[in-house]
């Protein structure tokens, strides 16, 4: 297993070498400057500018240099945000979206994983047209009418929780419910495609005839054997959630990362898009090798190493 | 004899989207303390509903509309699911066909061995496990401590089987319930979970119903035989009654498709023509009529009684009423009735 481990991080640092060059000449690729005020700088001021960050070397020089700064731990300083490094950056601007998403994952995954198991055991009973209309509804509505619906009723009008702005963890709970409806949405429907299957498997008939109750059959057995497909879904999802979303963190005033990566790409702020890429990659990564290990922990079928001999 | 269980009159319908299937027409038969019954058919005939009806494990869409199910006098159809969850595994058990898919994918069989134990009866997940793997030694897992923490994937088909008969047997039920167990298995395995299934029943002395389709099997392990057709059962007896002196042309018809030692390599291997009824209509009369060459009118217009033979042997064919002509059964029955007359039997 250690070993396992050890092999997938090294196979983490070259893929994210292939994604930051990648990434590197595509950024490159993209029209305009910088510089927002270009057109009132005269020839020289922009030649000093442009030197100053190194954007007057050729493209491969850029990428030689960016290279060696990353292999140093230096994603360089912001073009944008006040010349930052995009290190502390990253730093104070990732929290919030972190815990937001975070969150959202584990009410979602959690609310999923009952509603889609409830509607898979009372299978074609009004429980099950129920919980299929939520999970739809979570899929299909988007996460800003979500917020601002929650915004009004539950902070505006009824004033349980703050309307907007971070400061503690109420704040946190209307983004978190906005952000949740999707993986809820997602996860319910997986949940209760595959417990159906299982349900209907021989094991579980036999679990029944050990003389199990129908809630010990689904707790002891059913429910563990179904999560497969729901863990995963579950890791790129976690991803794209905790890497935030503009638009929530927009209307919940939430001094998130969304809205930085979104800013950075138009404006060519290129150590700021290349800081976020490789974080965001890193995570990815870092992610589906918690999906691979969880995987080994839930079905011993595809344990790795010598456990899963045939 | 002691009649633990007793089956009256089981009518069971599964609601389809064509339409209600009387898969169940019918049924009655007993089980005696200690024996062992085998209910034979061909595919659809209704062997497995039977039994599952026995422990209500039917699907969502069947419904057992009429009967009783009479376990020491009690009537089993008239309990609830919590009431009849204190008898599965624990007095009355079942062992499954497909040992591949029998087994929870993601749980030790230590721990699938043990459940039972820990359901019913109040004792330790230590003790339970400790008795899962006296169980496994019994059905012989070789090395069962070193194997209580393996998952089912990491066994045979047939070492597998043997862990969902421990899983049947851990309780000592006293009725064992065997739906087809060896059909999964080729024939050597086969005939080690019968050879493993005899000695059990020596050692426990549980009573098994054995469901199969394959009479080979039946003669190696049955004390008395009911042979089922189309929901309903047509003839049942001894071993010996249905074997030597099968009075039903269903049952000739199953025997004289089965190979024998008298058979010769250039003999060929009958087979019942036609197809079993769709139970959506059931037929009126006699449900093997069509399919039968010595079917006469009243099997088209009214369903035989059973007729008796001899004192357990019963056979529901009008072939049996005093009216009906003498006919003659093809060669390889009549071969049977000269066996059964030197067994001692009385051939009508």
């Amino acid at each position: 297993m250690a070993k396992y481990i050890l092999k997938r991080i090294l196979y983490l640092f070259l893929t994210l070498f292939i994604i930051a060059t990648i990434t590197f000449f595509m950024m490159k690729m993209l029209p305009g400057t910088p510089f927002s005020n270009q057109n009132r700088m005269s020839a020289e001021q922009l030649k000093i500018v442009k030197a100053q960050y190194g954007l007057d070397q050729s493209v491969f020089v850029q990428y030689i240099r960016y290279i060696g700064g990353l292999l140093q731990g230096n994603l360089g300083t912001s073009f944008q945000f006040n010349n930052e490094p995009v290190t502390a950056l990253i730093g104070q601007r990732l929290a919030p979206s972190m815990q937001i998403g975070a969150q959202a994952m584990v009410v979602g995954t959690i609310g999923g994983i009952l509603l889609g198991a409830l509607a898979a055991i009372r299978k074609n009973t009004w429980v099950d047209t129920l919980a299929t209309f939520i999970s739809i509804l979570g899929l299909s509505i988007p996460s800003f009418v979500l917020a601002v619906l929650l915004q009004f009723y539950l902070a505006y009008k009824w004033k349980i929780y703050p309307v907007a702005l971070w400061d503690n963890f109420q704040s946190s709970i209307l983004p978190t419910l906005a952000l949740s409806a999707l993986p809820l949405g997602t996860v319910a429907r997986f949940m209760r495609t595959e417990m159906v299957d299982v349900m209907s498997s021989d094991y579980i008939e036999l679990a029944k005839s050990k003389g199990n109750s129908s809630w010990g059959v689904v707790a002891k057995h059913a429910l563990r054997n179904s999560l497969i497909p729901v863990v995963t879904i579950i890791g790129p999802m976690a991803v794209s959630v905790m890497t935030g979303s503009m638009v929530v963190e927009n209307i919940f005033s939430i001094p998130g990362i969304g809205e930085q990566f979104v800013k950075s790409i138009t404006t060519n702020d290129y150590p700021t898009i290349m800081g976020l890429t490789i974080f965001y990659s890193f995570l990815l990564i870092i992610v589906y090798l918690i999906v691979d290990i969880l995987y080994g922990l839930i079905d011993p079928r595809i344990r790795l190493g010598n456990g899963g001999k045939e | 004899m002691d009649k633990i269980l007793e089956v009256k009159d089981l009518h069971v319908d599964f609601d389809t989207y064509n339409g209600v299937v009387h898969a169940i027409r019918g049924v009655s038969f007993h089980l005696n303390a200690g024996e062992t019954l085998a209910i034979v058919g061909e595919s659809g005939s209704g062997k497995s509903i039977t039994v599952r009806s026995i422990l209500q494990l039917l699907a969502k869409n069947g419904t057992i509309s009429k009967g009783e199910v009479l376990y020491h006098g009690d009537d089993l159809l008239q309990k609830t699911d919590k009431e009849m969850d204190k008898l599965r595994g624990n007095k009355i058990s079942m062992i499954f066909q497909d040992p591949m898919t029998s087994l929870d994918p993601t749980m030790t069989i230590g721990k699938q061995v043990a459940e039972p134990l820990l359901i019913h009866n109040n004792v330790s997940k230590k003790d339970a496990l400790k008795r899962a793997e006296e169980v496994l030694r019994l059905v012989g897992i070789p090395n069962p401590k070193a194997r209580m923490n393996d998952y089912p994937h990491q066994f045979s088909g047939g070492q597998r089987q043997r862990i969902v008969i421990a899983i049947a047997i851990v309780d000592y039920p006293e009725i064992l319930i065997a739906d087809e167990p060896t059909t999964a298995l080729d024939v050597t395995v086969q005939a080690q979970i019968i050879d493993l299934l005899k000695e059990l029943q020596q050692k426990i002395g549980t009573s098994i119903i054995f469901i199969t389709h394959d009479l080979g099997v039946v003669a190696g392990i049955a004390d008395r035989v009911a042979v089922m057709y189309a929901g309903r059962l047509v003839e049942f007896g001894s071993v010996n009654d249905i074997f030597y002196n099968p009075q039903h042309p269903y049952t000739w018809g199953l025997l004289d498709s089965m190979p024998t030692l008298d058979t010769n390599e250039s003999d060929r291997l009958n087979s019942i023509p036609g197809t079993p009824p769709n139970l959506l209509n059931p037929p009126k009369g006699d449900a093997f009529a069509p399919r039968n060459a010595y079917a006469m009118e009243i099997d088209e217009e009214q369903q035989p009684p059973f007729f008796k033979v001899s004192k357990h042997h019963y056979a529901a064919t009008w072939l049996l009423h005093p009216n009906a002509p003498k006919v003659t059964p093809p060669a390889s029955i009549l071969n049977r009735y000269e066996k059964f007359k030197k067994l001692g039997g009385n051939v009508k």
